[in-house]
């Protein structure tokens, strides 16, 4: 497509219902009240001069240009700023208009470079555009007097400069960091002349709080800020539509493009989830698509301490077909399994798990979501009926108290955060449960009205806690519960909470937390109208991940914040597509749609479209996998953009059961640390190299479109066709439309979705089937998808990995903005400049106990393992507790981590292990061999040495 | 599959079932493993079981018990 030119209305839309007519240059105009002129007249086509207004931030009214003229009224007052008015007639060209602004452009003019032919914004310029705009033919006051432009140039972002040169301070950037972002890191210095764009403290970008979102780039009208890659490449001609491949947040973005080489991200206006905001991961970090560490052509080799060998790809997939069908004669049929990505998209997914069940024969397909939000899938199903968030992104605008618990949005799900920090700003307010003082406790114009910092591993108590004080003390919504809820079920409930063992009182001490704020946080939640929860994996990953899950799916209906906007229960998903991997029916246990594999009459459909007898037994889960791997039973495995090795916990497990199995084949972008314990490689595409559809947390499906050819020749795709063609399975599709429209065929809550349906309204949210063709953006509205909502009892069960005098502190571990999971991605671009290595946070006492200063080298140890890394002492954390991310496979964090899991799921427990600090001065043995191990992955046969 | 392993996680499906009230635990807690554990897993379970089931707790024990007997792969129809 051409490139996509978003029109800029110049201020937001008014929310009002309530119509105005006016007259604008002659034209009959009907806008909702509140609606500035500026607006009223783009909405007739007509534009208004302007510099510092743009519909992303509110009117400011500075640049004097937008002015207008308005019968019966003196002056000229700006479009910007002005609201429209019953019969009001406006002319937005006069006489007095052109020369009052071509008097402003003029002195706009004369302290601004006139390089435009050699600008990186030549053709990009709203400055420009203006210029040409009024009339602009000379500047009569030369540049002999005081100017700006010897100004030096901040070029310290490794992603966009800052030439104040080029400012006009129009404050477009400063609105849009304040207003759009929520981090106001921006603001303009000085008065008069001497005004200017400052980051932070007056200091380089690289150097303040600017979190790279690009937000004050996108707002800026001339060269000021401007992508690195604009300036090195040149601007785009034509724009592709797609979606990010990072978080579950799902942005949409225009790949901005010359030919085939993606010039910028731009995030778009009409993304249903972003509404034209970004975060530095999406806007920015997608240099990884051509880093020189991409394997593009598929490997082999015998024996996990040979060489790779580059293959062609018939030999590769032949190799592949040939082993697996090897095992099963000699091991059984379910010997042998995969494991999908929710990296990769819905059509992959569905592909790949098509591939285990008729293909292979067996159910043993499992998905990384399996490590992250399985409990949400469980927990949810059994207390709303359906395995998924209730809320659309948009409903964050209509709450009025906001838990988030275990989740840290501003650095996990920014362009989030950032909608949620503008609605704390706004006066909703916010309870935050996490061990550990993430930014949304206190951060620029928000502050939480409570912050519970339990104990890791005690979610499950303080949300009893919280519902005890709402049952205890009357603040139950009974009319909700008597008209949606299964009543005898929340009468055991009722009865469970209010024991005394569930008292604020008596989990207060258990989970280091005041019975006051617990009372405090309760009552808020159950008075303060729309109450809306979001959690992530400080929830999920626990032995009772699901539990607790039950227990905000209880919170939630006791107080009647359910089926409207403005409430509701939010997951907030870890990667892209984790939603949609677990829709796609990655699950051992159920098809596509959340349905079990021992329903005789689902399977038959399965059965008869595929044209295969299918398992009617579950299979097995990743870590189960590597159970009977260890055991001798389970030798074959097929992952699919998933680095199992850095990402599962207790390491050490993870390598032995890798190391049993004799054919392990990896499909990714670079030799990744499970492919050190692999036989065969198999290139994979980027996410700008594919069609298909990620699904969101919100359960938006969002198209992803190709915006160049596979580099590695082979569409991911086509990959497991070929696998299972030569397997004897052969799935016939030519376009990635016809798997979403085998998939909506086979999935009654896709049954109406289709790349037509995507491409005509941009984006549903699933259940979209006739009952409600466009999707829909809040569940359970009339009644629950299971019927009455069903209250489950959430007793509290400790966890049996306990702190004791060998290991006396909890460690949790979590993500940093600029890294993304594993790292594969981020560390291969210059986000590296902000997170280059993973760090253990520790809180002032213990360090002081254990004789470590900041920035020393510690080793931690834990029952499994041990590693090193530096230590950062912060109070963020509590005492007693430590924190780290697990973004580098050189700290290897997962080293430590345990065999612990969630009794539903087998979700492994990540968040709470108990572990020893000490100082060090070397890297831990495991460090020393595996380094070892993973430098000898990378030799390549034949391929130069570095 | 470690036999210890299996018992500390059917144990703690037990713990949750044990603690709903107005079911059967034993009849949930035998759901649980028929639906969502590998035929092996529950093949190994029943043979600690037969074994004298150390270490597994009372209904846990019972609904082991009851598992129902595995269909083959690609026997579905």
């Amino acid at each position: 497509m051409p490139l996509v030119l978003e029109t800029d209305y110049g201020t937001p839309a008014s929310a009002s219902t309530e119509a105005v007519g006016l007259t604008i240059d002659g034209t009959r105009v009907t806008v909702p009240a509140g609606t500035s002129i500026m607006r009223a007249a783009m909405a007739a086509g007509i534009q208004v001069p302007k510099l510092c207004a743009t519909d992303s931030v509110d009117a400011f009214g500075s640049c004097r240009l937008c002015l207008v003229e308005i019968a019966g009224r003196a002056g000229t007052p700006a479009s910007c700023t002005t609201p429209v008015a019953a019969g009001m007639v406006v002319s937005t060209q006069t006489e007095r208009l052109k020369q009052v602004r071509k008097g402003v452009m003029e002195l706009y003019i004369s302290d601004h470079p006139l390089d435009c032919l050699t600008c990186a914004a030549n053709g990009d310029c709203e400055l420009q555009d203006m210029a040409g705009a009024v009339g602009l033919r000379e500047v009569r006051y030369g540049y002999a007097g005081e100017n700006h432009l010897a100004e030096a140039k901040d070029e310290s972002n490794p992603y966009f400069t800052f030439d104040p040169a080029k400012c006009i301070v129009c404050s477009r950037c400063v609105r849009a960091c304040e207003e759009v972002q929520g981090t106001f890191a921006l603001t303009i210095q000085g008065r008069g002349f001497e005004s200017k764009v400052s980051a932070g403290m007056a200091e380089r970008f690289i150097e303040s709080e600017c979190v790279s979102c690009g937000a004050c780039v996108q707002a800026c009208p001339t060269a000021t800020l401007m992508e690195k890659t604009v300036i090195e490449t040149g601007l785009p001609e034509h724009s592709v539509v797609t979606t990010c491949a990072y978080c579950g947040v799902g942005c949409n973005f225009k790949a901005e493009m010359r030919g085939e080489e993606v010039v910028r991200m731009v995030p778009a206006k009409d993304g249903k989830a972003n509404h034209g905001h970004s975060c530095v991961k999406g806007r920015f970090a997608w240099g990884y698509a051509n880093h020189r560490e991409r394997i593009l052509k598929p490997m082999m080799r015998e024996r996990i301490d040979q060489p790779w060998r580059e293959v062609s790809w018939d030999e590769a997939i032949g190799r592949v077909a040939s082993e697996f069908k090897r095992l099963q004669q000699t091991h059984g049929v379910r010997s042998i399994g995969g494991i999908t990505s929710s990296r990769c998209t819905n059509e992959e997914t569905y592909l790949v798990q098509k591939l285990v069940r008729g293909g292979f024969g067996n159910n043993n397909i499992d998905t990384c979501a399996r490590v992250c939000h399985s409990p949400t899938g469980y927990g949810l199903k059994a207390t709303f009926g359906a395995s998924a968030g209730t809320q659309d992104f948009d409903s964050v605008e209509q709450a009025d108290v906001v838990i988030v618990i275990g989740a840290n949005p501003t650095d996990a799900h920014p362009v989030f955060a950032s909608r949620l920090k503008k609605r704390l700003r706004q006066g909703a307010r916010l309870i935050v449960i996490d061990p550990r003082r993430i930014d949304l406790v206190r951060t620029p114009h928000v502050e939480a009205a409570h912050h519970l910092a339990l104990r890791p591993g005690t979610n499950a108590a303080i949300l009893n806690a919280l519902a005890h004080t709402i049952v205890t003390e009357g603040l139950v919504n009974e009319a909700f519960i008597r008209e949606r809820c299964d009543l005898s079920a929340f009468a055991h409930w009722a009865a469970f909470v209010s024991e005394p063992q569930n008292s604020p009182e008596a989990v207060g001490p258990v989970a280091g937390v005041s019975p006051d704020e617990i009372r405090g946080a309760a009552r808020l939640f159950a008075t303060g109208g729309n109450g809306a929860i979001y959690y992530g994996l400080g929830v999920t990953e626990h032995s009772q991940g699901s539990t607790a899950v039950m227990a905000i799916a209880n919170l939630a209906m006791v107080t009647g914040n359910i089926g409207r906007p403005g409430v509701g229960v939010n997951p907030l998903r870890g990667q892209n597509n984790v939603q949609g991997s677990c829709d796609m029916g990655s699950f051992p246990h159920e098809f596509s749609g959340y349905r079990h594999v021992s329903d005789d009459g689902v399977r038959a459909t399965f059965e008869e479209l595929w044209g295969r007898p299918l398992d009617a037994e579950p299979g097995l889960r990743i870590v189960n996998m590597f159970d009977a791997a260890l055991d001798g039973s389970f030798k074959g495995l097929y992952v699919q953009g998933e680095d199992i090795l850095q990402s599962d916990p207790n390491t050490h497990h993870v390598v032995a059961a890798l190391a049993a199995m004799e054919c392990v084949v990896v499909q990714d972008l670079f030799l990744n640390e499970t492919s050190s314990y692999a036989h065969v490689f198999l290139p994979g595409a980027t996410f700008l190299e594919k069609d298909g559809t990620f699904t969101n947390a919100e359960r938006r499906i969002n198209r992803v479109r190709r915006v160049m050819a596979p580099r590695n020749g082979m569409a991911d795709w086509e990959v497991t066709l070929a696998i299972g063609k030569a397997m004897g399975f052969e799935m016939s599709y030519g376009h990635p439309a016809e798997v979403m429209d085998e998939i909506a065929r086979l999935t009654p809550s896709f049954a109406g979705v289709s790349y037509d349906l995507l491409d005509r309204v941009g984006s549903v949210q699933w259940p979209c089937n006739a009952a409600a063709p466009v999707g829909t953006p809040v569940m359970h509205a009339e009644a629950f998808q299971r019927g009455k909502g069903n209250f489950m009892i959430t007793e509290y069960v400790p966890t049996d990995e306990k702190v004791g005098p060998r290991f006396p502190l909890l460690l949790t571990t979590g993500r940093i903005l600029t890294q993304y999971n594993v790292g594969a991605q981020t560390r291969r671009t210059a986000n590296i400049v902000w997170h280059e290595e993973d760090v253990l946070e520790i809180h002032p006492h213990d360090a002081e106990e254990r004789g470590v200063r900041d920035g020393d080298w510690v080793r931690l140890d834990s029952r499994t393992g041990a590693t090193t890394l530096r230590a950062r002492v912060t109070d963020r954390v509590a005492p007693g507790v430590v924190y780290t991310t697990f973004h580098h496979p050189v700290t290897q964090a997962n080293v430590v981590t345990t065999d612990y899991s969630d009794w539903a799921t087998n979700c492994p427990e990540y968040k709470v292990t108990a572990v020893q600090v000490a100082p060090s001065n070397g890297p831990s043995d495991w460090q020393r061999e595996y380094g070892e191990h993973a430098r000898r992955n990378l030799r390549i046969a034949g391929a130069p040495v570095e | 599959m470690e036999a210890a392993k299996l018992v500390m996680m059917a144990n703690q499906i037990g713990k949750f079932f044990a603690a709903q009230r107005g079911a059967d635990p034993v009849a949930a807690i035998a759901n649980h493993l028929d639906k969502f554990w590998e035929p092996r897993m529950r093949a190994e379970i029943a043979a600690h079981l037969a074994a004298g089931g150390a270490g597994l707790d009372g209904p846990v024990r019972a609904a082991v018990g009851r598992l129902k007997e595995a269909r083959p792969p690609g026997m579905g129809v």
